[in-house]
């Protein structure tokens, strides 16, 4: 059944489109750009109910980690060089994490015009991780910020991966009379440590 | 014989029974239409970003086979098992054998249109297979046994007070409580047992890359990737429209979606789904379901450019007034409008007409599809096939016979302001439609006719 469909929905498509058109763009999009990067990426990023904290060192991320989250409760890690935290185990079993209540990951590059972080698979160690736990921190090179999308998706590339991913603040709905509610399925904050190294 | 579907005009008008609700829906849905209007002022390039949009589809419509095997071949070479499904019955069909074959009897989902336009929910329940709808909206209106009835916003019908009362009967939340930070947080708890219980995991597809494999699925509540991760077998179900060249285009997709949906710069997670993470399952079912038969249509093609934004539905004043159910079709609104005829004419055939062609819709669509035009145009498709609505093609016929001969048009008139000078209660009363709503203006003296003889001749 599930050939003879594959082979009849590719033949009427076949036969029902038009002629081929090639793909022209338009004018070479003059896409938004700011004169301060950092500025628009962090006021973006708290109109999304997002925080940001500039910070120097691995010293500078522990002191905003303590002074801005309760240290009772589980804490995992994925970055590198912060010995104080149980690092996330690639192998566990995704469900264990259930009670997770602040894990720290790595951002690849944040977007300044939408305020959202591109996550790469490695730096998860578990996919579901930033979505399970309840507090989010995404650690962020200062210097790894692109103005848009387009300039975003150039920066991606070709990459290869098995799971990819923006996040743009925390987790929300809306649905209940577009009363809006952080903390829906997802990480109830989020909060991106902008890092000066 | 089989029930009739009551009509868009004949559910619209219980719909507007109770004038505040339809106030208080009208407004809420406009707000969200200049949200959307603020966000899309933050780009000056928005225009362009439209125009983008609409020929990256337009181009992928006339390579649509080409992409289809391109992305086919990708997503298996990334170890995705992909599924082809002619129609609905054949998408049901597949996703249950899926959950026998891994011997699950619950289903975690996030949301999909197409799950809606192919009544998964309905098909499963009947096989005995528990279906969670994750998505704070869609579980709400599934607790409440009802249909979304907007795509983004899927119970934006209901107050409150109502949604306090369903969680208090099925979440056994406090009665009285109505508080929606309260009822999210109650239904986050629920939910959550179910995400960690869930073993096969069900979401809709945003897009899908030719040149990767890879398919996005956007989404505000985490719900999705909630469900997936979590899961030992994730099914992500999606029309054949859904595909695109290439990574790079995400870009200008992302960039329109969210801002035309809510008015947010983007939603919150756009998860890219390429391989299976260890011991896990990735199925992909590619549906037609009469896509290939819209792709035929030269005057309706466009329609399948559609992101499913809902962008057309805030704007609509018809849509606003009349709420989503008054479509009866998974997809409410001019888009929904527009795409129905093409799945069945005859129980849809009301819905192009379900507009007041004003094309405000057409402005706002993302990738510009012309939505009123294509309004237009099935009204005469409709008609053409014989299930125009007979109260209406009677009488214009009658109308056009009228027109085209003077004498019985002059008798007409005259006829017509007699009756309404000395017999109003003839067509003002409640047994004439074009009354309702409406009042009947004082009948002239005479024609057009007769006052240009006097005067000028």
């Amino acid at each position: 059944m599930n050939n003879k469909s594959r082979e009849n929905i590719l033949r009427a498509v076949k036969r029902n489109q038009p002629p081929a058109e090639d793909l022209v763009l338009g004018e070479q999009l003059p896409a938004i750009r700011y004169d301060d990067v950092e500025a628009e990426f962090i006021r973006t990023l708290h109109s999304i109910g997002g925080t940001c904290h500039l910070v120097t060192g691995v010293s500078g991320i522990s002191s905003a980690l303590t002074g801005n989250f309760e240290t009772g409760g589980r804490w995992v890690t994925t970055v590198p060089g912060l010995p104080a935290i149980p690092r996330a185990d690639p192998l566990a079993d995704p469900h264990g994490l259930e009670n997770i209540e602040v894990a720290i990951v790595e951002g690849d590059f944040g977007v300044a015009e939408n305020g959202t972080v591109w996550i790469k698979e490695t730096s998860l160690a578990i996919r579901v991780l930033p979505f399970i736990c309840q507090h989010l921190v995404l650690v962020l090179p200062r210097q790894q910020l692109v103005h848009n999308m387009h300039e975003a998706y150039d920066r991606i590339g070709s990459a290869e991966y098995g799971f990819g991913l923006f996040i743009a603040g925390p987790s929300k709905t809306a649905d209940i009379e577009q009363s809006l509610v952080l903390g829906a399925h997802g990480a109830r904050t989020m909060t991106v440590l902008l890092l000066d190294q | 014989m089989e029930k009739q579907q009551p009509s868009h005009a004949a559910l619209s008008e219980q719909f507007n029974a109770d004038e505040a609700r339809v106030d208080w829906h009208d407004e809420t849905l406009w707000w969200v239409r200049q949200k959307r209007d603020k966000a899309a002022w933050t780009l000056p390039e928005w225009e362009q970003l439209r125009e983008n949009a609409s020929r990256i589809k337009q181009h992928t419509l006339t390579n649509l086979h080409g992409y289809l095997l391109d992305f086919e071949r990708q997503a298996q070479r990334n170890g995705v098992i992909v599924h082809w499904a002619k129609d609905g019955d054949e998408h049901n069909a597949i996703v249950h054998g899926i959950l026998q074959q891994h011997g699950a009897d619950r289903i975690v989902k996030s949301k999909s249109m197409l799950t809606e336009e192919c009544h998964l929910n309905k098909y499963l329940e009947s096989k005995g297979i528990d279906v969670v709808d994750t998505d704070l909206g869609e579980h709400i209106v599934q607790l409440a046994r009802e249909t979304p009835s907007h795509i983004v916003l899927p119970c934006i019908h209901k107050k409150k007070e109502e949604i306090g009362e369903i969680f208090h009967r099925f979440l056994g939340t406090p009665k009285g409580n109505a508080d929606p930070e309260f009822l999210t947080h109650a239904a986050r708890l629920h939910l959550r047992e179910k995400f960690l219980s869930g073993r096969v995991a069900i979401t809709g597809v945003n897009f899908a890359v030719a040149e990767t494999g890879e398919f996005v699925v956007c989404t505000n509540e985490g719900n999705a990737d909630m469900g997936a991760h979590l899961a030992d077998v994730h099914i992500a179900c999606m029309g054949i429209e859904k595909v695109i060249p290439q990574r790079g285009h995400l870009g200008v997709f992302l960039r329109l979606l969210a801002r035309s949906a809510t008015g947010q710069p983007v939603t919150t997670y756009c998860s890219h789904f390429s391989k299976p993470q260890a011991g896990q399952e990735i199925h992909l079912v590619l549906v037609d379901n009469q896509r290939s038969t819209q792709l035929g249509r030269d005057d309706f093609r466009s329609s399948l450019k559609c992101i499913r934004c809902g962008a057309c539905m805030n704007t609509c004043p018809v849509y606003r007034r009349s709420g989503g159910h008054s479509y009866h079709t998974a997809i409410a609104g001019p888009i929904g409008a527009i795409l129905a005829p093409n799945l069945d004419m005859r129980d849809h055939a009301d819905l192009p007409f379900a507009s007041t062609l004003c094309g405000s819709c057409s402005n706002v669509c993302p990738v510009k599809i012309d939505i009123h035009t294509q309004l237009y145009k099935w009204r005469q498709v409709v008609t053409a096939e014989g299930y125009g609505d007979k109260s209406k093609t009677l009488p214009m016929k009658m109308m056009a016979a009228m027109l085209a001969t003077p004498l019985l048009y002059r008798w007409a008139g005259k006829l017509g302001r007699w009756v309404m000078r000395y017999l109003p209660a003839i067509v003002s009363n409640r047994f004439n439609p074009w009354y309702k709503h409406r009042e009947m203006p004082d009948a002239p003296k005479h024609s057009f006719g007769e006052w240009y003889r006097k005067n000028r001749s």
